[in-house]
């Protein structure tokens, strides 16, 4: 899960990182007054969304009058920013964070991931800041600073320190700099986040280090003991498909295609993505129904497919382990007649109970074809597919 | 005796008496499992299924004699129950549960790290679908049917991929050694690398096919073993060709967030390693036939 970066800044106050003065504003009015509540100088309009780069999107203005905080909160509010973290279809700006103007005098990166191959927390650093980590990489490889934390123990304070020095900090900045680094640990793995990063943290000209920005995310499966950083969750940056699904208990990931698809388990579900792909269809989205599917779970997997209106043929491919094929077939035959389905609708089922499946499907007289293997799946789906876009047509 | 398990394995079912704790060991019992007890925490000297359940794995495993248990226990309480098996003495754990939060799992790989190598637990998943011996044994959710007993070893993060894979290969009359599901979760006890080194040296395996999919460092490790240490042929198919970047395709682990992390670029990896590529989900049969050849 995402979180904003007026919320994430306030994770991290709490956590001892100094960041700039700032407050949230949901109108031109509050923005102004936001200003006036902070030092009445220079302030910077940000827009929250999730995502990075917004700046380029036109999402970060700096202002120096009422009317320029007024004016730009207008542009941001209810606009769609769109970065190439945000897919075309943009993000959209319902909340702005009013933050006082920071003189920058030198600009660091400084991320926390957890790393697969160490299979721990890496503290990731460079002195050149403001770039994207990706861009560091391949511009400044040399520059990067990779220091592995120990779970048993936690970050140490010698860890933060010779990641200071190594960024070339002046030393009456080091007891600033670690108190900044182990307390980004601590937020870490006290609240389950799965990366926090800080780009970029400055060093401002009256020499003090400040989260200028901060994107934070938080590990989905350790939420059931995190309520309070769920509340944190804007349901208005997701898409309202996966929304849809997700508070329904299903996987779902929306695609740009036209074929809606529904299977168990997530290795099979990105197999048939790839199966319709090479059979030259575009899956509009990934589904998993999970293990033991009722008839219940998969007449809701209909609903959100069905919630794209890019959908024009539906594919359901089910090996069942846990799972029954009979079961499904029954939510199946009570989608296609609950929800009047018209479009083309190829199932294939197999595994347990895989006869009984087959014969609930047939004996339902609904128009239902059945395919055998996933590659006769997905052939005949796309067929299908093509010859109704031709009627169409026609 | 293929690898991890056979039809002797002294089986452990943790959270036996739960609902589907207690569903799955009894079809492991209908097919052969030698299941010996269970463990509940408060229930402890009842019976289930005919068989004993413990309070703690230590008291089942010095009653029982123990060596592999099967986690059943939900994802709130997974890593505790696996440190728990690690240091009962547990040989292998196989953990089921899909959910457990990554801090809990680099604990958990944190503590096992206490024990010795020789005495270390091997840790199959989490989020995995089992391990499975076709005709002798298994410890997981698979259906046990659509495996044919032969001389290929499967290796997979998977679980209905992997029933994919098994069931097109029985198609064409190609049996299975042993079947391991490592689990889609990003950081998990057992890799690729780990379970083609068992393959490589167990002597009833001809063959390994690896069912690999987007996201994480393993693929690519598994690629240098391969390359530098197997002598057995290796087919593999990676999912997940059209999944877009950054984003989690249902399993925790399947997030392409790093170079060498897509499909493609495993895709290449692989094959420079002299892996055969298996191009399509519908083709392990016929691929894997030709390779054995």
């Amino acid at each position: 899960m995402d979180i904003h970066e007026y919320q994430a800044k306030d994770l991290l106050k709490q956590f001892g990182v100094s960041v700039p003065r700032g407050g949230i504003a949901y109108s031109p009015e509050q923005a102004v007054y936001r200003s006036h509540e902070l030092s009445g100088g220079r302030c910077v309009v940000k827009a929250q969304i999730h995502s990075g780069a917004r700046g380029k999107a036109g999402g970060v203005r700096i202002c120096g009058s009422d009317e320029e905080i007024s004016e730009a909160a207008a542009w941001m509010l209810g606009r769609k920013l769109v970065t190439h973290q945000t897919g075309p279809q943009g993000k959209l700006v319902g909340r702005l964070y009013v933050e006082e103007a920071t003189d920058i005098a030198q600009e660091i990166y400084l991320g926390f991931v957890m790393d697969r191959t160490e299979e721990r927390v890496v503290v990731v650093a460079s002195a050149h800041g403001g770039m994207e980590i990706e861009d560091i990489s391949a511009d400044e490889p040399d520059s990067i600073i990779r220091t592995v934390v120990d779970p048993a123990v936690g970050m140490q304070a010698f860890q933060a320190r010779e990641i200071a020095f190594q960024l070339g900090l002046d030393a009456r900045l080091i007891a600033q700099a670690v108190k900044t680094i182990t307390g980004c640990y601590r937020l870490m793995s006290d609240l389950d986040a799965s990366m926090v990063e800080i780009n970029p943290l400055v060093v401002t000209s009256g020499g003090e280090i400040v989260a200028l920005d901060a994107k934070i995310s938080f590990d989905d499966n350790a939420l059931f003991r995190r309520p309070e950083i769920s509340e944190m969750r804007d349901k208005s940056q997701e898409d309202k498909r996966e929304t849809y699904a997700q508070d329904r208990g299903l996987s779902y990931i929306g695609l740009e295609g036209n074929i809606g698809c529904i299977v168990n388990g997530a290795g099979l579900a990105m197999a048939t993505l790839d199966m319709i792909k090479l059979a030259g269809g575009e899956p509009a989205n990934f589904l998993d129904v999970g293990g033991g599917a009722s008839a219940e779970r998969v007449l809701m997997s209909f609903r959100s497919v069905l919630n794209d209106p890019k959908v024009e043929a539906i594919l359901v491919n089910i090996f069942a382990g846990i799972n029954r094929c009979d079961w499904i077939a029954e939510g199946v035959v009570r989608a296609v007649t609950e929800l009047d389905l018209k479009m083309p609708l190829v199932v294939r089922l197999s595994g347990t109970n895989e006869a009984e499946g087959q014969e609930i499907l047939h004996n339902s007289g609904l128009n239902i074809i059945t395919a055998p293997t996933l590659a006769n799946a997905a052939e005949k789906v796309v067929g299908l597919w093509h010859e109704t876009r031709k009627e169409g047509a026609a | 005796m293929a690898i991890l398990i056979d039809r002797d394995t002294r089986v452990l079912v943790l959270g036996l008496t739960g609902r589907i704790g207690s569903f799955h060991a009894q079809d492991m019992i209908n097919h052969g499992t030698n299941v010996v007890g269970g463990v509940t925490p408060g229930k402890g000297g009842s019976t289930h299924h005919g068989l004993p359940v413990f309070n703690t794995i230590k008291g089942a495993v010095s009653e029982t004699g123990a060596t592999l248990a099967i986690c059943f226990v939900p994802p709130p309480f997974a890593a505790d129950a696996i440190m728990e098996a690690a240091d009962a003495g547990i040989k292998t754990c196989v953990c089921i549960a899909d959910g457990i939060p990554a801090s809990d799992m680099i604990r958990v790989k944190r503590y096992m790290r206490r024990y010795k190598s020789e005495n270390r637990m091997r840790l199959i998943g989490p989020n995995c679908a089992g391990i499975i011996t076709p005709g002798q044994a298994f410890a997981g959710l698979m259906p046990p049917h659509i495996y044919m007993p032969g001389r290929v070893g499967i290796i997979g993060r998977s679980g209905t991929l992997g029933y994919e894979a098994a069931s097109q290969m029985k198609e064409v009359g190609i049996g299975v050694s042993s079947s391991i599901g490592i689990g889609g979760d990003p950081i998990n006890g057992s890799s690729f690398r780990d379970i083609l080194e068992l393959f490589e040296n167990d002597p009833d395996t001809d063959a390994v096919v690896l069912v690999g999919e987007i996201g994480g460092p393993q693929e690519a490790e598994a690629a240098r073993y391969i390359r530098d240490h197997m002598t057995k042929p290796v087919a593999a198919y990676i999912a997940g060709l059209s999944a877009p970047k950054g984003r989690t395709m249902g399993h925790a682990g399947a997030i392409v967030s790093a170079f060498g992390e897509s499909a493609q670029e495993k895709v290449e990896i692989l094959g420079q390693a002299g892996v055969t590529i298996v191009p399509t989900p519908s083709s392990f049969g016929e691929v894997v036939q030709k390779m054995i050849a």
